[in-house]
């Protein structure tokens, strides 16, 4: 994996709170090539959005504070970075995209003026040349009228076309990973489509690594090469799309993939997960799936399942994968 | 898909919708002038047969959630009728619309917000009891177990606050609340929505086998299409406030033939990687309501529009089983 153009190790983000110390982050490694698209689903609390943060570092200090494990840039470790250093880094090399556009778009400055300020400090443009460069920005994610543009303000503007913008200032780098932490999500579908079709095309043209933030499984299914399935912070499962889909290991995984209504499948009822999602503060000392899980052993309780390998580039964490 | 379980009806819908209409005028400045009109419904029609689903569907603006409030009550509509088991609704028959109100419930989306943090599950649930129905105390504690139950909640959640549940059991709560009064009819306004994938399937189930139990309607209402086609026994598709297509969930999910549903089902990617998929795209955005497109609301956006497209309007008729509003389709019935 000399190629990884990002190289996450055994991340590890912890956060303390009244009730005690939650590891939401609990030893994450993944590894993307150039071009590369994982997948990154879970529920709420999964530590998906955590991972994210970790990455570029903005985690919500003090209460969040990542103990350990390599963040690996085109070699560089980002967690041996200063701040002054990380400052550089964001927005340039590892860019984001968030799901609410206007938490990302100030409401009181014009897209033209919001634009202006990366370019100017980052790329050193200065009068016209920060102008040209905005509008080739917005014209590259097909924001139509761009000069027009530059001039609104975010609220004159529909939710796609902001989620747009926030996409043209991501590329401004361009970024060698873009993360895009459920960036469809307050898209209407048809929307949603067109995004994602702008997405991929932008990825073809600067060939960034993408880790793509979902809880949308369809998404993932016609947007990911890898899908990375996490559970209470620790990833459960990590394969290429179509072995996870087609061949799901982790019982978590498979029950999630059948509790899924599908299209032409005639159910009287679907095959639901027993249960509540995890409270992260008083997880299992073993496998924190194992109080849901049809399958589980006492072994499970009591102990974590290390990482197997299932088939290539394929890995699950469970008892009942691991040869005895 | 649309279950095959279907309750045969007994002749008339218990709800029927005759060409609903619901203008909203929008004031500008101090004076409140009267700037514009926003159709947000216009003149739709459908029926819901008794302990069926009818799934309405569509992007934001396109006029579900005024159909839903039309229907429930909270808006008077501009011009139509509302008939449920046969009554006129909107009669001026305070008799009548009080039952009506009782026969009609609601699931909202978010159960952080649909439940009131300082009451207790026993109260929230009771209060459309102590409200709407002559019940002494010890009845309705019997009520509310057996509501609770119904839902699956254990007894003791009676005493407890909506913060010490999860999504998954507030919406339970939220349930039982709108089964209280024993409706006929509830509408779900994206149930699911706010909840993790892991709990959806539990909610889904829950709300099929209880309209087993129950015999109740639902008017359901998502963003989920593959939700929408597993819950619904018929599909209304709405663009800017119209019905574009209307029929058997299945037909309409699994062959549609407006190209605006096409283009919505293909957008709705299935997790089968291997799902044949309509490659019907459409670009651009809705329209503003306050000035929708003349002719064909959806011709600004439709790949296959056509000259009088942009001049007709197109009425729903019946194609291939189910309605659609099209010019593509020109055969009358």
């Amino acid at each position: 994996m000399s190629a990884a153009v990002i190289d996450v190790r055994n991340l590890q983000t912890h956060i303390v709170t009244r009730w005690g110390t939650i590891k939401a982050v609990d030893g994450v490694s993944f590894a993307l090539r150039e071009a590369e698209t994982l997948g990154l689903v879970g529920e709420s609390g999964s530590g998906k959005s955590m991972t994210c943060l970790s990455i570029v570092r903005l985690v919500p200090r003090p209460a969040a504070r990542i103990v350990g494990g390599q963040v690996r840039l085109d070699g560089d470790d980002l967690l041996a970075k200063t701040d002054t250093e990380m400052q550089q880094i964001r927005g340039r090399r590892v860019a984001m995209i968030l799901q609410d556009p206007m938490s990302s778009l100030n409401p009181v400055f014009s897209i033209g003026m919001q634009m202006r300020e990366p370019l100017a400090m980052y790329h050193g443009l200065r009068g016209g040349a920060v102008r040209a460069r905005a509008a080739e920005l917005l014209a590259s994610v097909r924001i139509p009228s761009p000069e027009a543009r530059l001039r609104a303000f975010p609220h004159q503007l529909s939710g796609g076309m902001r989620q747009r913008v926030v996409g043209a200032m991501a590329i401004a780098g361009p970024p060698r990973v873009l993360i895009a932490d459920e960036p469809t999500t307050s898209l209407d579908l048809t929307i949603q489509a067109q995004y994602l079709g702008l997405l991929k095309e932008l990825q073809v043209r600067h060939r960034f690594a993408m880790v793509f933030v979902t809880h949308n499984l369809g998404i993932v299914a016609r947007t990911c090469d890898r899908v990375a399935v996490m559970y209470a912070g620790r990833v459960v499962e990590i394969g290429p799309v179509r072995r996870l889909f087609t061949a799901p290991s982790h019982p978590y995984t498979q029950a999630l993939l059948a509790s899924i209504p599908r299209f032409g499948v005639r159910q009287a009822r679907l095959t639901a997960i027993a249960g509540q999602p995890p409270d992260l503060a008083t997880l299992p000392a073993g496998c924190a799936f194992a109080p849901r899980c049809p399958h589980a052993l006492d072994r499970c309780v009591t102990e974590a399942p290390p990482e197997t390998a299932v088939g290539p580039a394929h890995t699950t964490r469970c008892w009942l994968n691991v040869p005895a | 898909m649309s279950r095959p379980d279907s309750v045969p009806g007994n002749g008339r819908p218990l709800l029927e919708v005759t060409d609903l209409t619901k203008h909203f005028n929008v004031r500008r400045g101090m004076l409140g002038r009267s700037t514009g009109l926003v159709r947000a419904v216009d003149s739709i029609s459908f029926g819901l047969e008794a302990g069926t689903t009818l799934g309405l569907v569509g992007e934001s603006g396109c006029g579900k959630t005024t159909t839903s409030k039309l229907i429930l009550g909270l808006e008077r509509p501009t011009a139509g009728a509302i008939h449920f088991g046969g009554r006129d609704v909107l009669a001026h028959d305070r008799e009548a619309r009080r039952d009506y109100r009782r026969s009609v419930q609601a699931v909202f989306q978010d159960p952080f917000a649909s439940l009131d943090p300082r009451m207790r599950v026993a109260t929230i649930v009771a209060e459309p009891l102590v409200i709407n129905a002559e019940m002494d105390v010890s009845t309705r504690h019997r009520r509310v177990a057996e509501l609770l139950d119904l839902v699956g909640l254990p007894e003791r959640a009676a005493t407890l606050y909506p913060h010490e549940f999860s999504g998954g059991q507030r919406q339970r709560i939220a349930i039982a609340r709108a089964l209280a009064l024993s409706p006929r009819l509830v509408v779900l306004d994206e149930p699911v929505s706010a909840l993790d994938v892991s709990i959806r399937a539990q909610i889904l189930n829950l709300l099929t086998d209880l309209q087993t139990r129950l015999g109740v309607s639902y008017l359901f209402i998502a963003h989920d299409l593959a939700a929408v086609a597993h819950m619904s026994h018929t599909i209304a598709v709405m663009y800017l406030g119209k019905i574009v297509e209307y029929g058997d969930a299945e037909t309409v999910a699994l062959a549609p033939k407006h190209p605006y549903t096409r283009a919505l089902f293909a957008a709705a990617l299935p997790i089968d990687l291997d799902a044949p998929r309509d490659d019907v795209t459409v670009t651009g955005e809705v329209p503003s309501p306050l000035n929708p497109p003349s002719g064909c609301r959806f011709h600004t956006r439709c790949p296959f529009v056509m000259p009088h497209c942009v001049t007709e309007e197109p009425a729903l008729r019946i194609e291939a089983g189910r309605q659609v509003a099209c010019h593509l389709y020109g055969s009358t019935p």
